[in-house]
């Protein structure tokens, strides 16, 4: 794909596919184990939260507390999909079983394997949401037709929380400092997007913070969607998704290169 | 020279103050077998990453398959088959699966990767393994396994980075033998080796490295006989005195060629001779004291030694 220099794109898109199906090629075997688990984790959390917490609470915001958490628990399942793929999966087969330096000896390069890996991410992504999201539908948690909309949105949601990983993965020093990722952005993302209680009604420094986090405009945008109430601000959300992927992306491409290259 | 494959001109690679290859100029032609010997850390890694694209070079020339390294590293990958140093298969994988995945990422259709897997698994002996997963296989059987990876897209040129270093004996002959059936059939090669009589037994050419520069290359044969000659002799415990140092000089004189003599250490004494039994009659004459005299062909392996040296190197 070089056009000269200067004009050399990236990568190139056929090589990062290659790279995509071999993924895929992989997941294909642990594929209905892996559906299992993520079918029955979401059943686990919404008995304990829908059920258990439900029990004190019985509406947030006119809406049935498990309604509440399940339409937004649906986006974590997205971010621990892509985030998975694109810490511990992408680091063990980077630096312990060597994967990509057999690869790029083909005619891949580490750009088409670091696009055709956070692309399998995204693609695990929507793969768990989606099974997510078919696990809280039938909880009747699900009201609008518009729900279709959120496999997509995951797609772009995995797309950008695989970017974010990867990006942590190619300056990761050591596979230890993913506690850190996980317990510095991931779980405090979790907790505080809007998930378990609305924002609104924390001092709004929280809501500002939780502004800032990739996660809570995904779960604005996918409680909206499975609820049927979609607004203007949701416009924002999806602009701000957008926009952080787009100017992100860049960066794992470079630093993985900056990193397996020397 | 057309019938170049490779050609290396003041090749250099570079990290920070480390000069890992130090302008090198080497021709690899078409259809032989190229080795490239040295000790650890001379660099030949280093060239083998820059010949199969996955290192840029800091400075010079590096025209593989025709094209520039630089400009088209797509294209060369395209035409190469890769052994790299550590086994880089996919353990999550099946034997079998490892090659046609590979074949993919070389846009080789389905259906001719299924033939060429089952084609390859036979030539390296691993037909009965192909639906195991990599992890149950021996050491040897993954070496075979890159080997038959390698050539999933009928390259013209392979590289094997050290492609039987941790081997058995048995399996080191088994993958020469499967090298040797490969060069019958026109494939260039390219060899790394820590293992002189691997470098003896396949290469046509080879040149040795030490500390990032070429210091000699040759045919292996050419190479004894210029740097060694046809036969030495070992002295173990020569002494100072008049029977050992003295005496043996007074032999080497003697005798009519010129005799070189390399101190390996100080328990042995090398004697780089063209007729060895000559040299061996003039020390026996001279009655040089020492505790044991061995007259041997001369290898590689001296060669090497005597220009690298013995120091260890990490």
């Amino acid at each position: 794909m070089t056009s000269g220099r200067g004009l050399t794109l990236l990568f190139s898109p056929r090589g990062a596919l290659r790279f995509w199906q071999r993924n895929a090629f992989i997941f294909r075997r642990i594929f209905p184990e892996s559906v299992a688990v993520n079918f029955l984790e979401p059943v686990i959390y919404l008995l304990a939260m829908g059920f258990g917490i439900g029990a004190y609470i019985s509406t947030i915001g006119g809406l049935p507390y498990l309604t509440f958490v399940a339409t937004g628990l649906v986006a974590t399942a997205a971010m621990f999909g892509a985030t998975f793929e694109c810490t511990y999966n992408a680091y063990v087969q980077m630096y312990y079983e060597k994967a990509y330096d057999g690869v790029i000896t083909t005619p891949l390069t580490v750009e088409d394997v670091v696009v055709g890996e956070i692309f399998w991410g995204a693609t695990r992504s929507m793969l768990y949401g989606t099974v997510f999201l078919a696990a809280i539908a039938a909880f009747g948690t699900v009201r609008s037709p518009l729900a279709l909309l959120i496999p997509p949105l995951f797609l772009l949601s995995g797309l950008m929380f695989s970017v974010i990983a990867m990006t942590f993965t190619a300056v990761n020093p050591s596979i230890d400092y993913y506690t850190f990722y996980f317990a510095l952005f991931i779980t405090p993302m979790f907790m505080f997007s809007g998930i378990f209680f609305p924002l609104d009604a924390l001092p709004a420094w929280v809501g500002t913070a939780a502004w800032l986090t990739p996660l809570s405009h995904v779960v604005n945008l996918a409680r909206a969607l499975a609820l049927g109430t979609l607004a203007r601000s949701h416009a924002v959300d999806l602009a701000w998704i957008l926009v952080v992927t787009g100017v992100l992306f860049p960066f794992p491409v470079v630093l993985m290169r900056r990193r397996l290259i020397k | 020279m057309s019938d170049a494959v490779i050609t290396a001109k003041g090749l250099v690679k570079r990290y920070g103050d480390l000069v890992a290859v130090d302008g090198i100029e080497f021709e690899v032609r078409r259809g032989e077998c190229f080795g490239f010997l040295g000790p650890n850390g001379a660099g030949k890694t280093t060239a083998m990453k820059m010949i199969y694209c996955v290192l840029p070079p800091t400075a010079g020339e590096l025209s593989v398959l025709g094209r520039d390294v630089r400009t088209s590293p797509r294209e060369i990958k395209a035409r190469m088959g890769v052994v790299t140093q550590e086994n880089t298969l996919d353990t999550a994988l099946s034997v079998r699966e490892n090659l046609l995945i590979f074949a993919r990422y070389f846009d080789i259709p389905w259906r001719v990767a299924h033939l060429r897997a089952d084609e390859l698994l036979d030539f390296v002996g691993l037909t009965d393994r192909a639906r195991d997963k990599v992890e149950y296989l021996s050491g040897g059987m993954r070496r075979r396994l890159m080997v038959a990876r390698a050539l999933v897209s009928q390259p013209e040129l392979m590289i094997l980075d050290e492609p039987t270093t941790g081997l058995d004996p048995q399996a080191r002959h088994l993958t020469w033998e499967k090298l040797r059936q490969l060069k019958r059939t026109g494939v260039t090669q390219i060899l790394t080796t820590h293992y002189m009589e691997e470098a003896a037994a396949l290469c046509d050419r080879l040149v040795i490295m030490d500390r990032g520069g070429i210091v000699a290359e040759g045919a292996p044969s050419d190479l004894v006989r210029r740097h060694v000659g046809r036969q030495v002799v070992e002295l173990r415990g020569v002494g100072q005195g008049p029977g050992g140092r003295e005496a043996l000089s007074r032999a080497l004189e003697a005798s009519g060629e010129e005799v070189q003599v390399h101190e390996a250490h100080d328990d042995l004494l090398l004697l780089y001779a063209q007729d060895g039994e000559e040299t061996l009659r003039r020390i026996r004459e001279q009655g040089v004291v020492a505790e044991a005299v061995t007259l041997r062909h001369a290898t590689l392996e001296d060669v090497f030694l005597k220009l690298t040296g013995r120091m260890l190197r990490d």
